[in-house]
């Protein structure tokens, strides 16, 4: 349990490091080398980058569009299209930061195996 | 098995990152587009309007105030830091769209919108648009100031892009994927030649041609007359033109090619125009001249206008700007103000190319050859190899028909002459503008204008008012450009123009006021040739039959008018189809309809029933009244509105009003009938699907966002009333573009509103903050400032500092 919790923190203060200087795949590059560091098993290893990057991304966009009252979330949300609902282009968002931190931290664990025999 | 694992999560990793990283047809690239710290998230925002900036290049402090409606106030020392400073503020509040009226204008649009926008493009290269800023360049550069004022602009935006991060571009480069490039004065020649296109880029000379060849002389002068039995000029017909000491060209001899032409160059909107007016202090209810102007283009988001005061300590101008062009377009300072309206002058003229072999270098001019250049258009795609045209440049200008485009036969094409291509310093006639003090000033800084030709009305605090028709115009000889003409004989050439005193203008005419509408510049008795490229005949006279009414005429009046709905088109008709029409077939449901409209007062109000089935009527009409212009692979263009009623009205019987395709002879009042019965199917129809078909739900009117109206970044539905032809002049898309009503008081006082928003962010309620005020006819005061001292209507305050 506690390596899931270290992963999880670690890959959520990496993201948000290397959002400052980097652009969107940083949170990729977070989860992988996350992955390599703290290990996990399983399904683990999808679900806990994907969790740290879901939170900082829903999270951050979230900040971002309350404190504008969600105008152009709700544009956006047109656009996409999600039927105008800004809440689902949140949800969207996190999930394809998780998805992009998940595939990364699978692709770092293999990178691992590969390496540790 | 590690190793397959290991190979799957890779391409895994690939896959997703791709997927996300790349535009997928119409969708975004989605990681970028999505992330919170990079992507679109970030443009959730207004933008600064506070603080301290370092600016490259100024010289001294700047102030920009802000006001409620985020119009900025700038303050500077000296003009270099003035232009400098708008085109810093204009970047920062509207770059994209700058941006992208410059892709364009110079058709670039596919560079970043791939292959769909490649036949646009080609158009754009064809026409000769780059080449047309280029000439413009080359003119203005004889002009050191404006030079330097335009690259001190240039060096404004670049200022402001080059301090952005990729997560402070505006959402349309995020959403299509692309960065903004430098400015340079190009792209302000561009964005010239853009509105050179909209207002002057249009003309029928092929399909005229065309008309000529099927119908002959005598019903073709029927059908497109150059002078209506009636018509109200913006000159007024009394005018003495005896001064004028210049012949107009005489008419040599040459015979018209009279070429079969399928398909001709996309126009642009031909409800592209405006109003403006002026009163004279006799006439206005507080002894101070008023001046309105409202242009009529396509309605956007962004909006083509951006609202500024541009201030020295030697002037102080206020108005809407061209975000890409310098000073205030239309506009006042403490002395003058000053308004456009299209002049609608045939300042476009197609000449018959005849090349002696398959390799086009070479055309006969006279009894010798002359010898083409090529212009090399290198078109890039978005994913695709670059696409090469090139051009061949006659003297008369770009051939822009031949057997690369459009046309189909090896050794002719047609070159097109075009004052947009002459090349003008139009930019030094706002920036005169900007600091004119009188009426002289005015007179002066118009002389540098070239194109678009512009109806420029004028108010002064002095008490005078006038209006000038300005551009470089043709001295043509009757009847010259308006077919396709022979481009061998020399004689066919434009052989001089009208010498600018000359130009249509009147100062302080004894009825009091000065107006135009797009309508006919002059009557018959100016001693130049103009031809009939389309004036508008309606718009006018409302707005001068309202000015003779009565004695004097307060700021309410002014905004009356620009809100005024009558629809003089079908005043003119319907009351001859009540008269007329047999209406003894009519079903139970076509009476209710037509008691319907019988009833309607001519206003084109929202609530009103009347304008959705005049304007289903109309159409249909006219189409039935000219359906021998349904014929494949011929361009024609159908005679106009005016014309079209005057023969439904007086010529009943005529020819033209048989239907080809049925076996009876009909006449005016059976096509009254049949097309009744035909808008009635359409509005129940209509009714069933949509339900009342009141005038506002029938047009619904709306704001479109410049990347084809995407639905996200667009306004529908605006309760507008008004139409095409009528003084609030609101189609569906199109109608005032800025309304501006200054009265010449000292230091003058006004009232500006546009559909749109200071902000061309999406993201900001100052996106499209005016549109409600705006449909419902509203004003907002305009804050003139008369120091940079900061008074109760600023909201914020910038200061840009040199760096």
């Amino acid at each position: 349990m506690k390596i899931k919790i270290l992963n999880f923190i670690a890959t959520l203060v990496l993201a948000i490091i290397f959002s400052f200087f980097l652009p969107w795949w940083s949170a990729m590059l977070a989860a992988f080398i996350t992955a390599v560091v703290f290990s996990l098993k399983r399904a683990a290893v999808f679900f806990t980058p994907f969790l740290a990057v879901f939170i900082f991304w829903a999270g951050y966009s979230f900040l971002l569009a309350n404190g504008n009252d969600f105008i152009l979330a709700k544009k956006i949300a047109i656009l996409l299209p999600l039927g105008g609902s800004p809440y689902l282009l949140i949800l969207v968002t996190g999930i394809v930061g998780g998805l992009a931190a998940g595939v990364a931290g699978i692709f770092g664990k293999q990178c691992l195996v590969l390496v540790k025999k | 098995m590690k190793y397959l694992k290991f190979t799957l999560s890779l391409l895994l990793t690939a896959s997703v990152f791709y997927g996300l990283n790349n535009k997928l047809g119409s969708i975004p690239p989605i990681g970028k587009f999505l992330n919170p710290y990079t992507g679109v998230w970030q443009n959730e925002t207004d933008e600064s309007t506070t603080g301290t900036v370092p600016i490259d290049g100024l010289k001294d402090k700047v102030t920009v105030h802000y006001d409620a409606q985020l119009i900025p106030h700038v303050f500077a020392q000296n003009e270099n830091d003035l232009y400098r400073a708008q085109g810093y503020i204009t970047a920062k509040h509207r770059l994209w769209q700058m941006e992208f009226q410059t892709y364009a204008a110079a058709g670039r649009l596919s560079e970043f919108i791939g292959e769909s926008a490649l036949n646009y493009d080609r158009q754009q290269r064809r026409r000769g648009m780059g080449f047309g800023a280029d000439q413009a360049i080359a003119k203005i550069s004889e002009d050191p100031e404006t030079t330097a004022f335009l690259e001190a602009y240039a060096e404004g935006v670049n200022s402001y892009i080059n301090q952005l991060q990729p997560k402070d571009f505006p959402v349309e480069y995020k959403l299509l994927d692309y960065q903004p490039e430098p400015w340079t004065i190009k792209k302000t020649a561009l964005l010239l030649m853009y509105m050179t296109k909209d207002l002057a880029g249009g003309d029928s000379d092929l399909e005229y041609t065309n008309a000529l060849r099927m119908f002959g002389k005598e019903r073709f002068d029927l059908l497109y007359p150059d002078f209506f039995d009636v018509i109200d000029p913006i000159i007024p017909k009394e005018t003495d033109w005896s001064f004028i000491d210049v012949p107009i060209t005489e008419t040599p001899e040459s015979e018209l090619p009279l070429d079969s032409i399928r398909k001709t160059l996309d126009k642009p909107n031909p409800d592209n125009g405006s109003n403006n007016w002026a009163i004279s202090g006799q006439k206005s209810y507080s002894g101070n001249p008023i001046l309105a102007n409202d242009p009529h283009l396509g309605l956007n988001l962004p909006s083509i206008w951006f609202v500024m005061q541009l201030s020295t300590p030697t002037h102080n101008a206020f108005g809407a700007t061209l975000p890409g062009a310098l000073g205030i377009i239309s506009g006042f300072n403490n002395h003058i103000s000053w308004g456009e309206t299209n002049a609608t002058r045939d300042v476009l003229d197609w000449y018959k190319i005849e090349f002696k072999d398959e390799t086009s270098k070479q055309y006969r001019y006279g009894d010798d050859w002359k010898t083409v250049s090529f212009r090399v258009e290198e078109i890039k795609i978005k994913g695709k190899a670059a696409y090469i045209d090139s051009v061949c440049y006659t003297h008369h200008g770009p051939v822009a028909y031949d057997k690369n485009f459009m046309g189909d036969n090896k050794l002719t094409g047609y070159a097109m002459k075009w004052s947009g291509h002459i090349g003008g310093n139009n930019q030094r006639t706002f920036l005169e503008l900007n600091k004119g003090r009188n009426y002289d000033d005015y007179v002066n800084a118009l002389k540098h204008y070239t194109a678009p030709a512009q109806n420029f009305v004028f108010a002064s605090t002095e008490g005078d008012i006038a209006i000038w028709v300005q551009g470089k115009l043709p001295n043509k000889w009757k009847g010259q450009g308006k077919f396709l003409m022979d481009g061998s004989n020399p004689k066919n050439d434009w052989q001089s123009f009208i010498p600018q005193p000359f130009n249509a203008h009147t100062k302080n005419p004894k009825r009091g006021f000065v107006s135009s509408a797009n309508q006919h510049p002059v009557d018959e008795s100016y001693p130049f040739y103009v031809f009939n490229d389309g004036f508008e005949t309606y718009r006018n006279r409302v707005i001068n039959n309202f000015f003779n009414s009565k004695e004097t005429f307060n700021i309410q009046d002014f905004k009356d008018l620009h809100n005024n709905n009558y629809n003089l088109k079908a005043a003119e008709l319907l009351p001859t189809i009540f008269e007329t029409m047999d209406t003894s077939t009519l079903t139970e449901e076509e009476l209710n309809i037509f008691n319907e409209i019988k009833s309607w007062d001519f206003n084109n109000n929202i609530d009103e029933l009347g304008p959705s089935i005049w304007i289903t009527w109309w159409y249909i009409l006219y189409d039935l009244v000219w359906d021998e212009y349904d014929v494949d692979n011929v361009a024609l263009e159908k005679p106009f509105s005016y014309q079209t009623i005057h023969l439904l009205k007086t010529k009943g019987n005529d020819e033209f009003m048989d239907i080809v395709e049925t076996p009876e002879t009909e006449i005016a009042k059976d096509l009254f009938l049949i097309s009744f019965k035909k808008t009635a199917k359409s509005l129940m129809e209509w009714k069933a699907e949509n339900g009342d078909y009141n005038w506002n739900a029938y047009k619904s009117t709306y704001v479109g966002h410049l990347l084809q109206a995407l639905p996200a970044f667009s306004r529908f539905n605006l309760p507008i009333g008004g139409g095409g032809n009528i003084v609030n002049a609101t189609s569906k898309n199109h109608g005032p573009s800025w309304r501006m009503i200054v009265e010449m008081s000292s230091p003058p006082t006004a009232l500006g509103i546009y559909p749109g928003g200071q902000s061309g962010n999406p993201g900001s309620i100052y996106y499209d903050n005016f549109i409600d005020d705006w449909a419902a006819g509203n004003y907002h005061s305009l804050n003139f400032l008369q120091s940079d001292i900061k008074t109760e209507a600023v909201i914020d305050t910038q200061t840009l500092i040199s760096n």
